[in-house]
Parts: C-alpha cells; structure tokens; sequence
C-alpha cells in the first residue's frame, strides 16, 4: 500500500490506533487508560518533531514545491474523491502546536472523573480529526475530518463540562455545523468549476489551484460561504457567539484543546480554500470580512473587559486573538499572513496555558469569578506567576510569543497601500491596550487584591503533574518569543502560491 | 409461452421459494416445533439474500412487462438485507406471548409485500407496478394490526388502509389520463408519445401519480399517516415500513420519473418535487424536535430523511440513482439499528419515550452506544456512513448545475442542521442527562445483538469502504438508455 509509506497518514493512524487501544482498556483500569493515552500522545509529538526536522531537511536540500511528502490515493473514483495528503509550511507548524497541546491536555485531564476512558476516547477522536485535517489536501477529506472534529465537543462539553453545559454544547455543535453546512454547500461548488470545461474534475486543493478554473460570478458565492463556513470556528463576528458559552462549560483540557487547535481549523481553512481558491473574490469581497474581523478583534477585547468568570474572559480574549489571525489572513501579504500564523501558535499554546491554569485555579477554589478571590499571589506562587506570563503574552510583552505575532501582524498589514486596510489596522491595534486593561484588571484584582476568602489561605500550590504541564507550556510561549525566526523560515515560503494567485487577480 | 421466461426474474422465484417454505413449515411441521419458525425463516431468507447476489441476466421478460438488469439486481440485494435485518431482529419478538399464535402469518406477510415491491422495482407496465404496489400495500395494512390486544395497533391500521385506498384511487385515476393521453401503459411507449405534449391533463395525472407513490414514501403533505402509523404498529412492522416500503417506492419513482416522464423532467415534475422536497423536508424536521414518543420521533425523521432521498430524483442523473441506492442501503443500517434500539427496550420494559432513555449509557451502555451512532449516522456526521450518503446525494443533485438546485441542496442543509439537534436530544438523554430510576440493565437476546452488530458494522463500514458506491456508481451509469430523455 503505497499510502503507508508515507509518514503523514501515521498523524491518523496514531489516534486511531489509540483510540482502539482505549476501546479495549477496562472502564476502571485508570493506569492503563492513562498509559495508552500517554503513549499516543507522545508518540504524536515525536512524530510531529520528526515531520519538522523531515520538513527543514527538505527545503535546506533545495525542494522547492509547494507542498512536500505529497501521496494520492484514490478513494471514491466515480466522484473524483481522493485521499491526498502533503505538508507545507503553515500545515508543519500547525501539527507541531496541535500535538503539543494533545500532549498538555492529556495531563491537564489526568484526574478526569467520571468515566475516564470515554473522555480521553472522545479526546482522540477529535484528535484525529484535527491531524486529519492539517494533513489532506483533498476537499472531500479535508471536510470530512473537520466534522470528525467538531462533534466530540458535544459530548465532551455535555457530559463532562460544567456549569449551563448542556445548552452550551448544544449551541456550539449547531452553530458549528450551522457553519459546515454553509461550507459542504461551498465545496460542492468549488467541486463542480475545479476545471475547466471538458476536463475531469478533481477535488485536490492544489490541482484547482493550478487550473484556477472558477468562474469569478461564481466565486462571488462560493467565496462567502466557505469564509462564513470557516470563519465561524474562528470566532469571526457575529458567529463567535458559541465560542464564550463553549469555553465558559468545557472541562479544562477541551478548552485548551479547543481554543488552542480547534478555532486554528478556521483560521487554516480560509487560507486554504477560501482565498487560495478564490482569490478574485477574495479581493473583492474581502473588505467586508475585514469589517467584521475588525469588529471581532475591538469587540472581543471590551467585552472581555467587563466579564468576571475567568473563563469568559479568556474566551472573549480569543474572540479578539482569533479575529486577528483572520484579519492578518486577509491582508493579503506575505508579512501579515506569517503573523497570522505565528499567532495562532502564540494564541494555542497561550490559551491553552491560560485554561489550564484556570482549571488549576478553579479545582481549588471552587469558583472562577474574580470577585471572589483575591491575592492567589501569595498562596499559590507557582500559578500565580504562570498566569502573569500568560497575561504578559497575551498582552504582547516582548520576549512572549504574543509580541512577534502582533508586531507581524501589525507591521504587515500597515504595508498596506490601501487607506481602507490601513485605517482598519490602526483600530484594530488600539486592542493591544484594551487587552492590557482587562489582563492588568485580572491580575491585580486576583493574585494581588486582598484576600476574600478566609478559606482560600489554606489552599496548596501546583503539584508535579501540573507544574509540568504549565512549564512546557510557558517554555513553549517563550521559545516563539525569543527564537521566532526559526517559524518564520518554515512558515514563510508557504505563502509564496496563495500571495502570487491574488496578486495576479488585482 | 417461453417458460424460458421466468429465468429472467431468479430472485422473485427465489423469493417465492422462501414463502413457499415457511408457509409449509407453518402448515405441516407439528405445533411443538413451530417455535422454531422464526429462526427457520430468517435462515432460509438469509440463504436466499446470499444466494440472490449472484448476477442476473438484463432484458425484459412477458412482453416487456418485467424488466431485469443490474440496477434493479442491486436494489433488489439492498432490500434483501434489510429484510433479514428486520427478520433476525424480530425472531424473539414473534415468539412472545400474544403473537406466538400468528407469527407464521406474520413471516409469509412481510414475505409477500417483498414480492410486491420486486414487482415495484422491476415493473416497466403501469399494471405490473400497481399490483406490486397493491401487494406490497395491503399486506402490511394486517400487519400494522398485528398486535391485536393494543387499541393503537387497530387505529393505525384503519388509517393506514384508508389512506392506502385513497391513495391507489388518486393514483390510478391518474394513470387512466395517461392512458387516456396516450393510450398504452408501457412505461417506454409512454415515454415516447409524451414528448413534446406538455398537455394540461399530463400535469394533473403527474400530480396524481407523484401523490399516490408519495403516500408510499411519506412526502408532504401526503404523510399525515405516518406517525400514528408508525407509533400503532409494532416497532418490527414500523421498521419495516419506514425503510424497505419506502426504499422500494423510491427506487420505483425513480425509474418512472426518469424513464416514463424524462421528456418532461425540465418543465414539469422537477418543480413539483422541488416544492414538495422543501416541504417534506422542512414540516419532517420541525415536527420531529416535539415529538417524545421516540417511534413518532422516528416518523417525522423518516419523513425528512424521504425528503432527503427524492433529492436522487430531482438530480435524474447516474450518480444521483446511485447516490440515491446508497443513501437507501444507509438509511437501511441507520434507522434498523435504532428501530432495532427502540424494539428490545420496548420489549424488556416497555418504555419508548426520550425521557425514558435518560442515563441510559450507565446502565446499558452497549443499546446507548449503538442508538448513538444510529443518530450520528442519520444526521449525517462522519465518519459514519450516514455523512457520506447526504455527501453524494447533495453532489448528485448539484450536478444538474441549476442554480434553483444548489438553493434546493442550501435548504436541505439547512435542514441537516436542524435534525441534528433533535438526533443530539436522543444523544443528550442517553450520555448526559442522569436519571436514577433509568432503565435498568439487562441482556438481549442474540439474534436482537446480531441485528444491531450488522446495523453497527454497516454504519461504520459502509462509507469508509468505498467499493460500495463505486459498484453502483458502476452500475448506474451503464444505464444510458435510462438517461437518455432528461
């Protein structure tokens, strides 16, 4: 089988073999459960190291294609439905985060009650779904896996969430897939202009790239749906409404699953379809989501600013951080869209260090509203300062990731000739200060403020497993700041197709 | 006559032979052993479902009356394993207290309304297809009424002959204009002499026939049976009826459609199944999210998921015909496993309603995990197979490039939606919601577990293994002479 040879499929046979793994472990056997999840865990992020040094080697040897490692098999051939897989540097680094974030999450839900072995199943479904979607360059598949993705969370959230969780996942699954229906009728679409008259049609992104055979009053509908379709899980305004309830109700390692991979799907998918297939429009018609992504990133950073539950403040934060990521993406230069993906790492592994301290947080002192706690600082330091540095990326201190993605962003998008982009841009940046007023607001209020709870003085610092999971995480967030070069050089290049297409369209 | 003849239609014999069994068995074998009938039957018709995939020759057969080829083979096959699903499932049910005494009538009736819908499938005479309707219609108005002692079962079965009879008579009526249009009931004498005459009285026997095929298939506004039907009948019967019936009627209305009318597909009857898909879906779909009982729940899901089907109809084209097959043979696996579900609960405690299910993955996590992937696989999310079948019906019937068509699949996605929250309520009642007197565990019989392992291993298999849709897909466009009109 030739697709075994290639490495990329093992991104889905890994959690599916763990998934199998899990189905034959017993319901009380926790250690076993543990042991399985672990194992699949890591050996998706030794195989996500691999696939960078794989990646690195290839370009440093001079291969220049667009896509590198790329396998095509056919799958349903009356409708042109292939399983086609290839990396380029956007899907290298978005594999990296989501198994390093799989990896945090299977120790943030060490202690998952009750039925663990569901959780950690449902887990590694959704799992399979993101790898599986970083991977195909076939729409049919892609699409597919980005449904595998989506309907874990209702059961993740339903079952094993807190708070209103049963209306919250059930929001999030329907407008999600509100979203998808929206998306499977734009990739109908898509399919059925993939080429030119009289030739076969194909469903591989990279095959309609090339013959660029959509006619523009068509991409004038295809355009918007898919956007709309994607930008939904990415939070985009006014679809972001899921997103607050959703994070607010998740356990710990779904929310950082969550906002730390899932709501990347959305960024992803626009690039990858939406404007690489149809750049006209996306010329055209990008003004108006440029609009509405504007409007996330202010809007999303105020309303952070008067919520009291942790979590809501940090899912309105990622309203805000993810509607940068879209609108770097439409700025259609090789500098913003780098920024785009640079922070989408920064807003992964930052989120996901935020809920995973919210969690700690709230194991211990039962609540996540900010009133009612006070001066954590003091007893618990280890958090404490954890949620400062998260705070400071968050907030775009230098030496963070969330400075380099910022400055990227920003830099890039001022490039811009355009008075339209370039006024939006100087909006948009004001966020940088309203994302210090509500963080600073935070961090006084709860690691600094006065005790409110008498209570809370006899509470214990993180223990090992924590401290662990907390440490990759910063460590993480400070390499990006530090090295960020180092992304930059994979992701880079990887614009080169998508910024050629739309400039050829102007 | 050339006897030679009847080797056209091997799996009506086949059939036939079945019937012929059980009836004997049922009449000769001593009362002792008349327990055994059930499982007798479901063999034997499993030897024969194993048996009729063997290839048949294509032609026409009494006068071009019966037409045999690969389509109506391969659709034939997938009625085939419904069928045993249905009779493996209901085996411990027909040995149960108060239908013991009938279930030899219950076995060589569900039989004969099979023969009835072979006669659907593979008609091309509107004569051969109205007895096949008919055989395929009447029977099973007994066997709504098979449980005799509940008042429900009596009601449903006086609605469903009622409406039956109505139906037919519309229909018939119908075909007596196009008789009377063009003076033969061959399907392609019909389809030759309609070209061109769009004639007012050819729309209304249209509407008159698409109104008696869509009693059948419980299209809007012709489905006001269907739920207390569906709810009357016993959950074996209901199953029955809401995929083989209707996967045989669909079958059938395709070919007429497209073979008979193709002439007048862009003027005429694409419309009218426009409007009527719209409205099937949408009314099946909203009625479903308030219903409690879940066999009425069912009912008004069927009736979407018809909706869904006749999307295959209005594409008439070769991958809309396969992808409508495929959607069949999905929705066959789908809604067994949750009829099937529904049916050994029903049985063990009698309870049927979305609250009853509450916490039921606590106590009986296997029924819970089996009804989930039912649901998923009905509202179409993968990798279930159910995600692949709305796939490739949507697909084929964007194919016809019609703008009105593509705004036609925007709404019946929209519709996915919307019947996605009411499959998550099952969902929700069985994995979130906790109740403390859930039902409680218990075993199954095996042949109920054999159903539901076939029904899980079809909903799980069927679209990741692609060779499925690839043979029909095969053996739809062979078909040219079919398509040739529209």
């Amino acid at each position: 089988m030739e697709i075994f040879s290639n490495m990329l499929i093992y991104f889905v046979i890994i959690p599916v073999l763990t998934l199998a793994g899990l189905a034959l472990t017993k319901n009380k056997g926790i250690d076993a459960i543990r042991a399985v999840a672990v194992t699949g865990a890591t050996a998706l992020v030794a195989l996500a190291i691999y696939l960078v040094v794989v990646f690195l080697h290839a370009r440093a040897a001079g291969d220049t294609s667009d896509m590198i490692l790329q396998t095509s098999v056919t799958w349903y051939e009356p409708l042109n439905i292939k399983l086609a897989l290839g990396v380029d540097g956007v899907s290298v680094v978005m594999i990296l985060l989501s198994a390093f974030i799989v990896f945090a999450g299977v120790f943030a839900s060490w202690k998952m009650d009750p039925l663990p072995k569901q959780f950690f199943l449902w887990f590694f479904l959704l799992s399979t779904g993101v790898f599986g979607f970083f991977i195909s360059v076939d729409l049919f598949t892609m699409f597919m896996f980005y449904e595998v993705a989506l309907i874990p969370m209702y059961l993740l959230i339903g079952v094993w969430g807190s708070g209103n969780k049963t209306y919250s996942a059930m929001k999030l699954t329907l407008m999600l897939m509100g979203g998808s229906a929206f998306l499977m009728l734009g990739l109908i679409g898509i399919y059925f202009h993939s080429a030119p008259e009289g030739q076969p049609l194909t469903m591989n992104i990279l095959e309609i790239a090339k013959n660029d055979a959509i006619p523009h009053q068509w991409q004038y509908y295809l355009f918007p749906l898919t956007f709309v379709g994607f930008g939904v899980l990415g939070a985009m305004f006014p679809f972001h409404t899921w997103s607050p309830d959703g994070h607010a109700s998740a356990p710990t390692a779904v929310s950082m699953l969550h906002a730390g991979v899932l709501m990347k799907l959305g960024g992803y998918g626009c690039f990858r379809i939406a404007i690489f297939l149809m750049p006209f429009a996306a010329q055209q018609l990008g003004w108006i989501f440029l609009t509405l992504t504007g409007i996330s990133i202010v809007y999303g950073a105020f309303s952070a600013c008067v919520q009291t539950d942790l979590k809501y403040i940090n899912a309105y934060s990622s309203v805000s951080h993810c509607g940068m990521v879209l609108f770097a993406i439409l700025m259609f230069n090789k500098t913003a869209m780098t920024g785009a993906v640079l922070q989408m790492l920064s807003h992964g592994l930052m989120t996901a260090l935020f809920f995973a301290l919210i969690g700690m947080i709230y194991g211990r002192t039962h609540t996540r509203d900010i009133r009612e706690m006070g001066g954590l600082m003091h007893i618990m330091p280890y958090l404490g300062v954890g949620y400062v540095i998260a705070g400071f990326a968050s907030l775009g201190l230098p030496g963070l990731s969330g400075f380099v993605a910022e400055m990227t962003i920003f830099v890039g998008s001022f490039e811009h000739q355009d008075m339209f982009r370039r006024v939006l841009t100087i909006a948009a940046t004001t966020s940088i200060v309203i994302t210090a007023v509500y963080i600073l607001r935070v961090v006084g209020k709860l690691l600094y403020g006065a005790v409110q709870d008498e209570h809370h003085r006899t509470l214990t610092d993180a223990d090992a497993t924590e401290r662990i999971s907390t440490a990759t995480l910063i460590l993480a967030v400070a390499i990006i700041g530090c090295f960020p070069n180092f992304f930059i050089d994979i992701i880079r290049d990887s614009f080169t197709p998508v910024v050629k297409a739309l400039t050829s369209v102007m | 006559m050339d006897y030679s003849q009847f080797l056209m239609m091997p799996q009506e014999i086949g059939l036939l032979v079945v019937f012929l069994l059980v009836f004997l068995y049922d009449t000769f074998m001593p009362s002792k052993t008349l327990k055994g009938l059930p499982l007798f039957a479901t063999i034997v018709f499993g030897i024969f479902t194993i048996f009729s995939f063997f290839p048949v020759q294509d032609g026409m057969a009494f006068g071009d009356m019966f037409e045999s080829n690969k389509a109506t083979w391969a659709m034939k096959n997938i009625l085939n394993i419904g069928m045993f699903i249905v009779l493996l499932q209901s085996i411990k049910w027909a040995n149960s207290d108060f239908v013991a005494i009938r279930r030899g009538e219950f076995y060589e009736l569900m039989l004969l309304t099979l023969f009835g819908m072979y006669l659907m499938i593979s008609g091309r005479h509107f004569l051969v297809f109205v007895i096949g309707l008919e055989t395929a219609s009447l029977p099973l108005a007994t066997l709504v009424a098979f449980e005799k002692k509940y008042y429900e079962s009596h009601e449903a079965a006086a609605k469903y002959v009622l409406t039956a009879v109505f139906s037919s008579a519309i229909m018939l009526l119908g075909l007596s204009f196009v008789y009377g249009i063009t003076g033969t009931l061959y399907f392609s004498e019909i389809a030759s002499s309609v070209q061109g005459d769009n004639s007012l009285l050819l729309i209304v026997a249209l509407a008159f026939l698409i109104s008696g095929v869509g009693y059948k298939l419980s299209l809007v506004p012709f489905h006001l049976w269907t739920a207390d039907v569906y709810q009357g009948a016993p959950t074996m019967v209901t199953s029955y009826l809401s995929v083989i019936s209707k996967g045989s009627a669909a079958f059938a209305f395709f070919v007429i459609m497209v073979q008979v009318f193709g002439a007048a597909y862009a003027q005429i009857w694409e419309w009218m199944l426009y409007a009527i898909i719209v409205i099937t879906i949408t009314v099946g779909n909203l009625f479903a999210i308030r219903q409690r009982n879940l066999k009425r729940f069912l009912a008004f899901s069927s009736i979407s998921q018809a909706g869904y089907i006749m999307l295959g109809v209005v594409a008439a084209n070769a991958v809309g015909m396969a992808s409508m097959m495929y959607y069949i043979l999905v929705y066959i696996f789908s809604n067994l496993a949750a009829f099937g579900v529904i049916a050994v609960i029903e049985r063990k405690t009698g309870k049927v309603t979305t609250d009853d299910y509450n916490g039921l993955f606590k106590t009986n996590p296997w029924l819970a995990f089996v009804m989930m992937l039912a649901m998923f696989s009905l509202g179409g999310i993968p990798p279930f197979a159910g995600f692949f079948s709305k796939f490739f019906i949507f697909l084929g019937a964007a194919q016809t490039h019609n703008v009105a068509i593509y705004v036609l699949v925007f709404i019946a996605l929209v519709n996915t939606i919307v019947s996605l929250y009411y499959y998550l309520l099952v969902v929700k009642a069985m994995f979130i919601r906790q109740d403390e007197c859930a039902i409680p565990a218990f075993k199954s019989h095996w042949t109920e577990k054999a159903g539901l392992i076939i029904c899980t291993l079809g909903i799980i298999l069927i679209g990741l293994v692609s060779c499925i849709y690839t043979s029909l897909s095969d053996i739809t466009t062979s078909l040219t002479s079919m398509f040739s009109m529209i």
